[in-house]
């Protein structure tokens, strides 16, 4: 990254533009390609942007906008998706769309009969995400894609946080857009990309300039998408095989050490690097607090923990209720863990919580 | 290290006072719902002629905030008559922390109103609360008074937010200057709904946004 800022610092130019410029481009063209490969794309078939959030908008308001005179006004999200796609489909709603909140199982898996029967004439885009950002489920998306194909429905999937961590080859699956970012696999922030297959219908919803194929307008972040590509291309089997190892420790030990524990998710049809579990009778700011303090980083679905102090929609997606969400933990690895933090988280958490449910009036002592 | 919370709430978060049960308490309050999140548990005892708490203690099922004011009422409360600990408020609380972080306001009300509850039971059973109060709409704002307003750690009613109320054969309508998507409006109906709905005689509340 760092010659982009501090040698070829230019702004990417056209081919008829000064050297520096030409430089910075093909700087640019080099991450892109790189990012394509990883997802057996063209690269023409990528285009950066500032993040999922961005990604995401495009995808179904570009597709929205396009596709609503010529086929319709409906749209199927799953109604555990992450907040660029949940909250856009929601946006989208105001302006006159029919948005389906499809429904998933006790794991978080979407229903798939469900998903062909409420596919229609009037429907223009399915987007279900690949893996989920807190409990881990992973989709099948060969499944969602094969429906897809044969209604004839453009399908977008956020693999914000499956992305060089499960296979993903656009080529063997007719999946049409994707959106991906940086931040999950220890790139800079403020950069991601949105594949967009050929010849699918989409318009711009920034207006500006004609960076990106005219899809996206803007200075593009060069910087951004060489280290975006960088982290791409560092991410191994092997390290990721080493997630999942820390994951399943986490969950067995939790299941096995501490009582009155759930795991949210699915078992096998998990990310790599997601463990989730609820530690019931407890509150988890509480015990990431708690955690915090002894330096781990965990996150909750609890009400209290969130920016709108409502608790986790996946949480009650999946069929739980306030408690569940209340108690619910988060462990997200990377590539600097190592399994004596597995252990060390668990030790730590057995305390924790063990120490909250001293205190907890819901607890029989 | 950098946490969201002052010094002294980090260390009644750490050290909580008066935790526990109290066996044959005099009175017990127990406050919010696994339900919706936060909950405590408060019992007292007191002395009958004085009328002094000779003891209080707690339990929490909450956040940070919820418990560190657990810890600091009790405090507060012990020693003191029941009529001055009816008077602690939750901003006397939040002061003798260090000040609270608007958002958790309505974590650490909940603590304030556990010790009321205990108390008012206290009351009820010693014959001391003579017949049960009508819903009114004075009645309701008093009750919205302790619904806070996330953006500023006000309560809703200081804070504008509520544009009407109405009650009707048991049924209490709420209308809030909110768009019902506003990043905090499930939060504040949830709230609203926990506070009017437990009042003896409200059959139903009824929460209407704006927009």
């Amino acid at each position: 990254m760092k010659p982009y800022f501090f040698d070829t610092y230019a702004v990417a130019t056209s081919e008829f533009g000064y050297s520096m410029g030409i430089d910075a481009k093909e700087g640019l063209e080099k991450a892109r390609e790189g990012i394509a490969a990883k997802l057996g794309a063209e690269s023409g078939e990528i285009v950066f942007t500032s993040g999922a959030t961005e990604s995401s908008n495009t995808a179904l308001k570009g597709v929205a906008s396009a596709l609503k005179e010529k086929k319709g006004k409906h749209i199927i999200v799953s109604k555990i998706e992450d907040f660029p796609v949940l909250n856009t489909a929601k946006a989208l709603t105001k302006q006159g769309f029919e948005v389906t909140f499809l429904e998933v199982d006790a794991e978080g898996l979407a229903d798939l009969g469900k998903l062909e029967k409420t596919i229609t004439e009037e429907t223009i885009l399915v987007s279900i995400q690949h893996g989920n950002q807190e409990i881990g489920t992973v989709q099948d998306l060969k499944a969602i894609s094969e429906i897809c194909e044969e209604k004839d429905v453009l399908l977008h999937t956020d693999a914000t946080h499956s992305f060089t961590r499960l296979p993903l080859d656009v080529k063997k699956l007719p999946v049409d857009l994707v959106t991906l970012s940086a931040h999950t696999i220890h790139g800079p922030r403020g950069i991601g990309a949105l594949y967009i297959r050929k010849d699918t219908p989409i318009n711009k919803f920034m207006d500006g300039g004609f960076q990106e194929f005219n899809r996206r307008a803007g200075v593009e972040n060069i910087p951004g998408a060489v280290g975006f590509a960088k982290a791409a291309e560092l991410v191994t089997p092997e390290e990721t095989r080493h997630l999942e190892a820390m994951r399943d420790r986490v969950i067995d030990r939790a299941l096995s050490d501490i009582p009155k524990v759930t795991l949210n998710g699915s078992l096998e049809k998990r990310l790599p690097q997601n463990a989730n579990l609820t530690f019931h009778y407890v509150e988890g700011e509480s015990i990431t607090l708690h955690m915090d303090m002894r330096g781990f980083a965990v996150s909750t679905g609890s009400a209290c923990f969130s920016r709108s102090l409502e608790a986790s929609h996946v949480i009650m997606g999946i069929g739980g209720d306030h408690e569940r969400a209340h108690g619910s933990v988060r462990f997200s690895f990377g590539r600097y863990n190592r399994m004596e933090d597995a252990d060390a988280a668990i030790d730590a958490i057995s305390e924790v919580v063990a120490r909250l449910r001293e205190i907890s009036p819901l607890m029989e002592k | 290290m950098k946490f969201p919370y002052s010094e002294k709430v980090l260390e009644h978060f750490r050290n909580p006072r008066n935790v526990g049960k109290i066996e044959n308490p005099d009175g017990k309050g127990l406050e919010g719902s696994p339900a919706c999140g936060d909950m405590v548990a408060v019992y007292i005892k007191v002395e009958p002629e004085t009328k002094i708490i000779e003891d209080v203690k707690f339990e929490s099922y909450g956040c940070a905030s919820n418990i560190a004011t657990g810890s600091v009422i009790t405090e507060l409360a012990k020693g003191k008559t029941l009529e001055e600990a009816k008077k602690i408020t939750w901003k006397q609380a939040s002061e003798e922390l260090g000040g609270l972080p608007p958002i958790k306001a309505h974590c650490s009300v909940l603590a304030v109103e556990g010790l009321r509850a205990a108390i008012r039971d206290y009351e009820e059973k010693h014959g001391l609360v003579t017949e049960k109060e009508p819903t009114t709409e004075e009645v309701v704002r008093r009750r919205l008074k302790h619904v806070m307003n996330p953006l500023t750690g006000l309560d809703i009613i200081r804070t504008d937010l509520i544009l009407k109320t109405t009650v009707e054969d048991g049924v209490v309508r709420v209308v809030v200057d909110l768009p019902s998507d506003h990043q905090f409006a499930s939060s504040i109906k949830e709230d609203i709904v926990e506070k009017l709905g437990a009042l003896w005689d409200v059959k139903r509340v009824e929460v209407v946004f704006t927009a």
